[in-house]
């Protein structure tokens, strides 16, 4: 299979970046919603959760729904109050 | 509306005031959803608000005697209706797609690494970094299986989504982002073999 030059140049980006220990989408998802009112609370998750933070920077769907969830926590908490 | 702590949550929607909680429930679900989506769905997403946040709470319920409360529960079930919500809608929006029209019929445009037009560079420069580049594409040419680049082109060339492919594939999402790491490990490891350090790698392969 030829691999298209856009997609090698992802890869070698990807590749490059590669650590040993990632955790992985269930992992991540354990965890979002503790990363997500941390983060809503002014504090560093990244700092204390940095596993979860580069799975977050590395996988785009995992991204999107803690996007989303930050919106719809937000919203919640605003008109709750 | 009533604002509950945790144990009271779990209290009355296990309880007799159940009824109620899931209502209340489900009012935070929509208020949640139809934020979330608002930004990311076009067209009328009431209906489709409604459906998932059904959906969710199913989950949630069935879920409830796993939370560990480590989050407030309602921001661990706004996690389970955005998860809901977002799966449906990648499934829907990727339907049509099969994955082999995502895999490129030739190689695309030509690609011009940064050092073929970096001025400063020296002729042996040029000849070290096209090494390297031709390195790369040799090792993953010759590390990854079929399975694994097919992965590989449809997430990252054809931008599908990582569970959209492993439906496809026979997995599940976690599956496969293990499956992808697994690859990309030992793509680094036989690179690194042959020499090639991370910022040689990302060196060689910043286009102009």
């Amino acid at each position: 299979m030829e691999l298209n030059v856009e997609i090698l140049k992802k890869m070698a980006r990807a590749i490059a970046t590669t650590t040993d220990k990632e955790i992985g989408c269930d992992d991540c998802f354990e965890f979002v919603d503790i990363f997500v009112e941390s983060q809503l609370q002014g504090k560093n998750p990244a700092e204390a959760m940095p596993l979860v933070e580069a799975h977050l920077n590395r996988c785009a769907n995992c991204h999107e729904e803690f996007e989303a969830l930050l919106v719809a926590i937000k919203a919640t908490t605003d008109n709750n109050h | 509306m009533s604002e509950r702590t945790n144990q009271e949550w779990l209290d009355d929607l296990q309880g007799s005031n159940k009824d109620e909680a899931i209502t209340d429930l489900r009012d935070i679900l929509i208020r949640g959803l139809q934020y979330s989506l608002s930004t990311h769905t076009r067209g009328d997403i009431e209906l489709l608000v409604e459906d998932f946040a059904q959906d969710a709470l199913i989950k949630i319920l069935d879920k409830l005697d796993t939370f560990r409360g480590e989050s407030k529960l309602t921001t661990w079930a706004q996690k389970i209706a955005i998860r809901v919500a977002y799966t449906e809608l990648r499934r829907k929006r990727w339907q049509d797609v099969a994955m082999e029209d995502l895999l490129p019929e030739d190689s695309g445009p030509d690609f011009t690494p940064a050092f073929l037009t970096d001025p400063q560079a020296t002729p042996e420069q040029q000849i070290n970094q096209r090494m390297i580049v031709e390195t790369v594409m040799q090792t993953i040419e010759e590390n990854l299986t079929d399975r694994q680049k097919t992965a590989m082109q449809a997430i990252m060339g054809g931008g599908m989504p990582l569970e959209v492919a492993a439906e496809r594939m026979g997995t599940n999402r976690n599956a496969l982002y293990k499956m992808i790491h697994d690859a990309r490990k030992r793509l680094k490891r036989e690179l690194l073999a042959k020499g090639l350090s991370t910022d040689d790698i990302l060196a060689a392969f910043d286009s102009a």
